[in-house]
């Protein structure tokens, strides 16, 4: 915000820039590759449900526009923020198609003027093999988020385990991996935790 | 291309516009005169004056803190208030401040500190208490909205000519009343006329823009939330529990009333000129103008 902004006390709401969302399959190879961790197939877009007819539209045409293709129903959920998740399902090999639907949901809420109330996306990874990387106390494979900001156009790994606590040591280990595919949020204090999002 | 909803009010900025220049000659002139009727002092009023304006914008965070006996509160600690404004600081591309909880029956929350990555947004508990969880949300992003803002340097730098004129006010009458000179008498008698003049105008002026900037935060915040009608019926819950509470208790609170959200006494009693918030209705009707500027269908 500029130096007028502040000083005549306007501020605009920021925009979202969706392109980075392309480069997640090259980040998928390489997390698998390198930390042997696979996609799931779930993908979730996190935005601000704006009350009003307008959002209400726009929002069951894009459900109504993922639907269209025949492939798993899209699935619509609410956490206990007041924030709406649209949950994607693709088959775990078909990443490209799932980040062409998560693109598809942000370009559509954009363009009915939505583009502020978007906070952010992930696409789930897990490990290829339990027993590969059993965790510390055996519950079983990893699981991982990688998640795009959308007002900061940067990526950050998201691992949770048990209730609130998460995984920091594979979280920095995915930031080492994938810092050449997807540009990378630097500023730690911006890793939000996702804890109530659903389809992880 | 991608629209937007959002709709600058040009009217609200053109307003604010003309009091900050208004402030701004007043400022100046202030100077001028100053520098021609004291030369031998008007340096060291001035640095006086600055300096102290300085400190109150530069440890702005921890004074309001201590004033309003607020404790900061860590992610362990209050959770949930963290959570909310982990993703209404992602939502809105800005640093996070601290978070305050002051201990206090009063349903109130302020924003302060001298730069985004230097503020800390407190809440009272009687706050948190009354409202929902949609409701605290909305109270949040319109103290967020002041941090984004600069609110507080903004006051500050604003507030501080009314300091530097009564500090002349001051000086006037001490070293005029001791002059030997009649020709000087008169220049300080002159000088100490128009210092009271100009501390009124700029403490008009100065409340003029708080208001101003109360109706800027509120929209951000709706916009913000895409929800005004949260943060409406936060102001009508706040507002009608202040009425209600005995004034006693509030004047406690009363010098902190630039920085809160709504302001703890009662408009009524004082006139809507010397007030730092706008009225209710006129807040209410802003918000429900962005509500129905979100709700248009898209055509």
């Amino acid at each position: 915000m500029g130096f007028f902004d502040a000083l005549l006390g306007r501020s605009k709401p920021k925009a979202a820039n969706l392109d980075a969302l392309f480069a997640v399959p090259q980040a998928a190879l390489t997390l698998q590759a390198g930390l042997g961790m696979v996609p799931t197939g779930v993908g979730a877009v996190c935005y601000r449900a704006n009350e009003g007819a307008a959002f209400q539209t726009a929002q069951r045409d894009v459900q109504q526009l993922l639907d269209a293709d025949g492939g798993p129903a899209v699935e619509r959920s609410q956490d206990a923020y007041g924030f709406t998740w649209l949950i994607c399902r693709q088959p775990a090999d078909a990443l490209e198609d799932l980040v062409t639907e998560l693109h598809a949901v942000n370009t559509a809420l954009q363009d009915d003027g939505f583009g502020p109330s978007l906070l952010c996306s992930y696409v789930g990874f897990t490990d290829t093999d339990p027993d590969m990387n059993p965790d510390a106390s055996g519950r079983g494979p990893r699981r991982l988020a990688l998640v795009y900001l959308y007002k900061r156009g940067t990526f950050y790994p998201f691992a949770p385990t048990t209730g609130d606590e998460r995984d920091n040591q594979l979280e920095l280990q995915v930031r080492g991996a994938v810092d050449g595919d997807v540009p990378i949020e630097p500023d730690l204090t911006r890793w939000l935790a996702l804890g109530g999002a659903p389809g992880l | 291309m991608a629209r937007t909803r959002f709709r600058n009010d040009r009217g609200l900025t053109a307003r604010m516009g003309v009091v900050a220049t208004l402030l701004v000659v007043l400022y100046l002139g202030v100077t001028a005169g100053l520098v021609v009727a004291l030369p031998q002092y008007s340096v060291l009023i001035a640095l006086i004056a600055i300096g102290l304006g300085w400190a109150q914008w530069y440890y702005s965070d921890k004074v309001a803190v201590r004033v309003m006996r607020a404790r900061e509160v860590t992610a362990e600690q209050a959770p949930e208030l963290h959570a909310v404004i982990d993703r209404l600081v992602a939502l809105a591309d800005m640093p996070k401040p601290r978070v305050a909880v002051s201990d206090t029956d009063l349903p109130n929350a302020f924003a302060t500190g001298r730069s985004p990555s230097h503020s800390v947004v407190c809440v009272t508990t009687g706050l948190l208490r009354r409202l929902d969880a949609d409701e605290v949300e909305a109270v949040l992003a319109h103290e967020l909205s002041h941090v984004a803002h600069r609110d507080v340097s903004v006051m500050t730098v604003a507030s501080t000519l009314g300091v530097l004129a009564g500090l002349i006010m001051r000086w006037g009458l001490f070293f005029g009343g001791g002059g030997r000179d009649r020709n000087n008498a008169v220049v300080f008698i002159a000088v100490w006329v128009a210092s009271i003049a100009v501390y009124a105008i700029s403490f008009l002026l100065t409340r003029a823009l708080s208001r101003y900037r109360e109706l800027s935060a509120d929209r951000a915040a709706a916009y913000l939330t895409g929800r005004p009608s949260a943060l409406a019926s936060a102001l009508t819950k706040i507002s009608g529990d202040i009425a209600r509470i005995p004034s006693r208790d509030l004047r406690a609170a009363e010098p902190m009333n630039a920085f809160f959200i709504a302001p703890a006494l009662s408009g009524r009693s004082v006139g809507a000129l010397f007030s730092t918030h706008p009225p209710l209705e006129q807040r209410l009707a802003q918000l429900a103008q962005v509500s129905t500027d979100l709700g248009r269908p898209t055509g």
